[in-house]
């Protein structure tokens, strides 16, 4: 899509829809929200920059495979949840610990990785079916075809 | 412990994602692959000595009490489930160094491989109904991927058709679901064997009841509601077909024995005698449609219809026999299934077909492949000594018990036509002269490829004959799995602790009460 007023208001509200995923992360610790919705909230702000633009921009900006971000973000999950091995406790009990006047613990790992799956695994679809539209654009020929 | 009953379904996951992020590396994939299968298959040994052992073993996820929390459980049938799960898993990855393609690997194969593995250890081991839903999500969406893996026509046709009735059956179980949320605030399963019967409106629990037959019967491809699986199974890589034809459907008779021994025994009169109509239908239509068909993959795929018929009867007739039949079946017809698509794979590898028309001369020029080929054929259709008698046997023994013999009879007669079949497979593939339009076979295996291929077969027939030659610790396992099935206290024990065991009781004393006195 080829418009001015989507482009310049989708680089003002990309960064503000990234910044209240990450508000809405943080948030779901003891109100609602979490990784869940903060991951849909973020990979929405994403799929606006690829209307915008295209999937080739939004792939610059990630930096990283989408597909890597879930994997990676899938370990740091499971991974979050081997500390309660510290304890010893059953797999994913909570483990905390303060740091200065911070009190750090395992949950909020949890949840990154929660976000990270999910942005990876909803912009892998969202970014795949823009490729293949474009493709379709460029290329009149029936897509079983090109096999 | 509760560790143990945590691995067998973290590991497959790590391994997905480990694979995923070395998808370019094919080598690393293929090593990170088979040393998670085994490792996988040593925690099922590990977990099903504990059991053995022990008896029901239950574990609490971050240490919030059951009902409120995720309860993982083993007992024997999930321990056992587990266990095989583990080796077809083995056998597959082995089997794919041989049959899958690079091309196929950096699409990631192997990561999608562990997933299924991952979901379908999770459904075997969780106590609580809603994870039972996403660890049949988990498999479904690992098993679609694998279904389209490669992108020719023929498997997006299947795939979608895969699809399509398995969302149905989701949407079904999840609504069953809901509704039993309603009825009795509760999805943990041993919780929910004590409060559905304190649930005053018994006809909505039938209903729900239902809906399970129904999604799990979409699941495990039961009659009138298979034809999803012959429509997909053949078009698949042989590796994915046999994994799949060992084991998914096979979760859905898991679910169906659990939900129908566990939760839903309150009008056993009604629910067990859809079963059995089911069971008999299944059997029947499944060994009909696979004497129609010419193609190896589609027959051996009509044949897991039938025999998952024959699991349903044991649970259907609700007898300790009956489940002990279904249990042992459960557990052979896995081995035997996946074997028999391996086989089908090499055939094809070394013919160049899967039709029977343009298949001959196998057992002059392959003799192993048709000795391989006839162990597990010959099971399936239950030729002593070999596993699949036993299992029959003790099937028709539970039916004529309870005087079924009408459900007997067409259990033998079922047996019958399934030696048809895989008589006509024997005469058409193995013994006939090899038909001149065929064309000249492909070239040979490599030796590595042949290992790889025949490797997997060879140890899994041999499993088959030890089942059938010492049944006996088989048998004491099967039987075991039931005692625990038909009498739950020790599940709901290990589930809720002493505070649930003393809601059971009490709840019996008061429904002996009630039935002393009017």
């Amino acid at each position: 899509m080829n418009s001015l007023i989507l482009r310049e208001a989708t680089r003002l509200l990309v960064a503000l829809m990234l910044l209240f995923s990450i508000f809405m992360l943080l948030r779901g610790h003891n109100e609602p929200g979490g990784g869940f919705i903060g991951g849909l909230i973020a990979a929405i702000a994403f799929a606006l920059y690829a209307l915008a633009t295209d999937a080739q921009a939004v792939r610059k900006a990630l930096r990283a495979d989408p597909r890597v971000i879930a994997a990676v973000g899938l370990g740091l999950a499971i991974g979050s949840g081997f500390l309660a091995l510290l304890e010893p406790a059953p797999f994913l009990t909570g483990q905390w610990t303060t740091v200065g006047d911070f009190k750090a613990g395992t949950p909020l790992p949890f949840d990154i990785g929660v976000y990270l799956v999910v942005v990876g695994a909803v912009l892998t679809i969202v970014l795949g079916i823009k490729e293949q539209q474009a493709d379709v654009e460029d290329d009149p020929v029936e897509p079983e075809d090109r096999r | 412990m509760s560790w143990l009953l945590v691995l067998p379904i973290i590991l497959p996951m790590i391994a997905a994602v480990v694979g995923f992020v070395l998808r370019g590396n094919l080598v690393a994939q293929r090593v990170v692959s088979l040393a998670a299968a085994l490792g996988l298959l040593g925690l099922s040994i590990a977990l099903m000595a504990a059991v053995w052992q022990e008896g029901v073993v239950a574990a609490q996820m971050g240490d919030w009490p059951a009902p409120f929390g995720i309860t993982l459980v083993a007992d024997h049938l999930s321990a056992v489930m587990v266990l095989i799960s583990a080796i077809i898993g083995v056998a597959t990855v082995v089997y794919a160094f041989g049959d899958v393609g690079d091309k196929a690997v950096t699409y990631g194969f192997h990561p999608l491989l562990h997933a299924l593995l991952c979901g379908v250890c999770g459904a075997f081991l969780t106590g609580d109904l809603f994870n039972l839903y996403v660890w049949f999500e988990v498999m479904l969406i690992a098993s679609f991927a694998l279904l389209v893996l490669g992108g020719r026509r023929a498997q997006l046709d299947g795939a979608v058709k895969y699809v399509a009735l398995n969302l149905i059956a989701t949407i079904l179980f999840l609504g069953g679901i809901g509704l039993l949320y309603g009825l009795t605030g509760t999805l943990n399963m041993a919780d929910l064997h004590i409060r559905l019967q304190e649930v005053e409106n018994q006809g909505l629990v039938t209903v729900v009841a239902v809906m399970f037959i129904v999604a799990f019967g979409i699941k495990s491809a039961v009659f009138p509601l298979f034809f999803w699986l012959p429509a997909s199974y053949h078009t698949p890589k042989v590796a994915v077909s046999a994994i799949f034809s060992g084991l998914l459907t096979k979760v859905g008779v898991y679910a169906l024995i659990r939900c129908f021994t566990l939760i839903f025994t309150g009008d056993v009169g009604y629910t067990h005698e859809i079963l059995l109509w089911i069971a008999g239908l299944t059997m029947v239509t499944g060994v009909l449609g696979a004497a129609a068909q010419n193609e190896l993959r589609r027959i051996l795929s009509f044949h897991i219809i039938s025999q998952i018929g024959y699991m349903i009867l044991g649970l259907a007739l609700y007898t300790p026999l009956g489940i002990v039949g279904s249990v042992f079946y459960l557990v052979h017809h896995i081995i035997v299934k996946a074997n028999l698509f391996f086989v089908s794979g090499v055939v094809n590898r070394v013919a160049g077909s899967f039709e029977l028309s343009r298949l001959g001369d196998l057992y002059r020029y392959h003799p192993l492949i048709a000795v391989l080929f006839f162990i597990p054929a010959f099971s399936l259709a239950g030729f002593p000594p070999l596993s699949g008698f036993w299992a029959k046997f003790v099937l028709v023994q539970a039916s004529l018990e309870v005087e079924g013999y009408v459900i007997a009879a067409v259990a033998l007669v079922v047996g019958l036509l399934t030696i048809y079949s895989m008589t006509k497979i024997w005469l058409n593939a193995f013994w006939k002269a090899r038909p001149a339009e065929a064309g000249p076979p492909p070239p040979p295996l490599s030796g590595l490829q042949r290992w790889c291929l025949i490797g997997p077969i060879a140890v899994l027939a041999a499993m088959t004959v030890t089942i059938g030659l010492f049944v006996e610790p088989f048998y004491q396992l099967a039987e075991r799995s039931a005692e625990e099935l038909l009498n739950p206290q020790p599940y709901v024990a290990a589930v809720l602790g002493e505070e649930g065991l003393a809601r059971m009781t009490a709840l019996s004393l008061a429904g002996e009460e009630a039935g002393v006195e009017p």
